[in-house]
């Protein structure tokens, strides 16, 4: 009888030993994110972006329109920090108030992008059928036009400002969300939780907003943060062939264009707007690769 | 085979009457009277009328569109520039070989850069000669090509003197346009590359053939390179779309005559037909190589040709 062991002898091993935390998924992502430098360099570059766009007005150490006709031309000093325009405009404070409307553009158009893209991809996706075949045909009309010209071709019908640049940009990039968004609805509509909300009763809308979609999140983050990237990218160029954000608006695209024609003496105001878009860019890339590696399932240990 | 070919030149028509669809309501819904603008501020109200009259402008929106439909397939009629009051067609055709040009310029830079750098990567994965690549490839794809192609001026036009910062027509007016084209795209390239070729090679096929005992070399050039090409394939497709939009920049840069230049110019100028038509063009252009690119998958990928056999 002895050799016979009782249940609560067999369950000793594991008392004392501390009952371990129940992660959410969201935490174990941003775990994994943590132990990616280069992506939390490039987080932490945008999050002083973020600052440099709510706090210009305390940051920035002159208005992005104030003009010093005495002062023009100059190259990095000790007054202004990376030199002046034609107009004697302080060149730093117009790059750091032109986060704001690069920002600005980058998460607009991305949001509409992702409405429209999303709803679109996910009605294609659930529905299928002839549905969902005239939707991805006009998905493949819309890609068949290559994003700039998308983006002038609206800018030039609407007229050009900052509104419509967000606009233009955001129509351009709806067919990756539709596509990201229908390839998710597609392999998860026949799993059996789905059918488990369809036997409760769950009508189509609550069964997209509330199961399908939560779990499609990976691909879309992921592709709304390289989006980001390239909405600032599209609209940058936008207002560097005149079509987007007018002057004085402090857009780095259209500082660009500014400084061009004085390329051969001042190459400092080409540079310095060129490099605060390529940082930008650079950093929101590293961010969305980093994203891209801790939500891969594939890794999960 | 020839059915392969045959339906997607088939799904080719449907997707640009939408493409032409979408140009022609961005012309219809673009402010201003054509009729008024072609004769200017000061021509008599009657005159304007008449213009209207006979171009149909007053017809309603799916009449006009038909027509210029109809206009575009057999008359290769497009509409008529604001300014030169030319056929739009001719404008641009004129135009074009330059853009076609700069554009496969563009692609040749991106191949001959990317790819043998994306396969070196990848078969070196984690070396130095990796590391130094993707950061380089990263800088590449998060730079803008209009800044990159000034700083390319200022370098070696400005600065060193080596290279003509416009023009298109000698070999080394060329030289600087096409690097700034094809050095982001070369970027992607690398990337896509690399990360292609890094899944063949963890296949079971390449395996076998190293257990085989066949010779490195051979392994990744006639096993993994083949089939990771396809989606190499792809992007080279997509990015010429891309270059061919990325033109447009490039060309204003370089002072280039090509379809982007006219383009930006006739933005500035709000010579819309010109705009709308150089957008269907292009967008014609790119779906024809992106219909080029699937029939090579075709010939690349055998899994497609015995779909068709």
């Amino acid at each position: 009888m002895s050799s016979v062991k009782t249940i609560s002898q067999e369950a000793q091993p594991l008392a004392g030993k501390p009952r371990r935390k129940k992660r959410s998924p969201w935490a174990e992502v941003w775990r994994r994110l943590k132990k990616n430098k280069a992506a939390l360099f490039g987080l932490t570059i945008i999050c002083i972006l973020f600052i440099l766009a709510i706090f210009a007005d305390y940051i920035a150490p002159y208005g992005f329109d104030d003009q010093d006709l005495l002062a023009r031309f100059q190259t990095p000093n000790s007054k202004h920090l990376l030199g002046t325009d034609n107009f004697g405009r302080d060149i730093l404070s117009r790059i750091i108030y032109g986060s704001r409307i690069s920002l600005q553009v980058g998460f607009i158009a991305v949001s509409i992008a992702m409405i429209c893209g999303g709803t679109l991809g996910s009605i294609a996706g659930y529905y299928g059928g002839r549905l969902d075949n005239f939707i991805m045909r006009i998905m493949d009309i819309l890609l068949a036009i290559p994003g700039i010209l998308l983006a002038i071709s609206i800018v030039a019908a609407l007229g050009p400002g900052l509104r419509n640049v967000m606009i233009a940009v955001g129509i351009g990039s709806i067919p990756s969300y539709a596509r990201i968004v229908r390839a998710s609805v597609l392999s998860l509509r026949d799993q059996e939780f789905i059918e488990a909300a369809k036997a409760v009763g769950a009508n189509d809308f609550r069964i997209i907003t509330k199961h399908i979609i939560p779990n499609s999140m990976a691909p879309i983050i992921v592709q709304a943060t390289i989006g980001v990237a390239n909405a600032i990218l599209s609209a940058a160029g936008l207002s560097f062939i005149g079509l987007g954000i007018q002057p004085p608006q402090p857009e780095w695209g259209a500082m660009l264009n500014n400084g061009r024609q004085f390329i051969r003496d001042y190459s400092h105001m080409t540079a310095f707007p060129g490099l605060a878009i390529m940082i930008t860019i650079f950093a929101l890339n590293l961010l969305g690769d980093g994203l891209r590696d801790a939500l891969d399932p594939r890794l999960k240990s | 085979m020839h059915k392969y070919i045959l339906r997607r030149l088939l799904l080719l028509i449907p997707v640009m009457l939408g493409v032409s669809f979408i140009v022609f309501t961005m012309m219809y819904f673009t402010p201003g009277d054509p009729a008024r603008i072609m004769l200017g501020e000061s021509a008599p109200e009657a005159e304007v009328v008449r213009l209207r009259e006979e171009l149909g402008l007053d017809d309603p929106y799916l009449v006009q569109y038909v027509r210029y439909v109809k206009n575009a397939v057999v008359h290769q009629d497009i509409g008529r520039s604001y300014a030169t009051k030319r056929l739009v067609f001719t404008e641009i055709a004129s135009r074009f070989p330059n853009t076609l040009k700069l554009a496969a310029l563009g692609v040749l830079v991106a191949v001959i850069l990317g790819v043998p750098t994306g396969i070196i990567s990848a078969t070196k994965q984690y070396s130095l000669f990796d590391n130094i690549a993707m950061v380089l490839a990263l800088v590449g794809v998060s730079m803008p090509n209009f800044w990159q192609g000034l700083l390319l001026i200022i370098l070696f036009s400005i600065n060193l003197g080596w290279l003509p910062s416009s023009g298109f027509d000698s070999f080394k007016q060329m030289i600087l346009p096409a690097l700034t084209l094809g050095t982001s795209s070369a970027a992607i390239i690398t990337r896509m590359t690399r990360s292609s070729m890094l899944e063949v090679v963890r296949q079971d096929y390449i395996r076998t053939a190293r257990a085989k005992g066949q010779v490195e070399s051979v392994v990744i050039n006639q096993h993994a390179l083949k089939n990771a090409l396809i989606p190499i394939i792809t992007v080279i497709g997509l990015q010429f779309g891309y270059l061919l939009g990325g033109a447009v920049l490039t060309e204003s840069i370089f002072s280039i005559t090509g379809v982007g230049r006219l383009m930006v110019d006739s933005i500035k100028s709000r010579d819309y037909p010109i705009v709308q038509g150089g957008v269907l063009f292009i967008a014609i252009t790119f779906s024809i190589v992106n219909l080029c690119v699937d029939i090579l998958y075709a010939f690349v990928d055998p899994r497609i040709k015995s779909q068709y056999k």
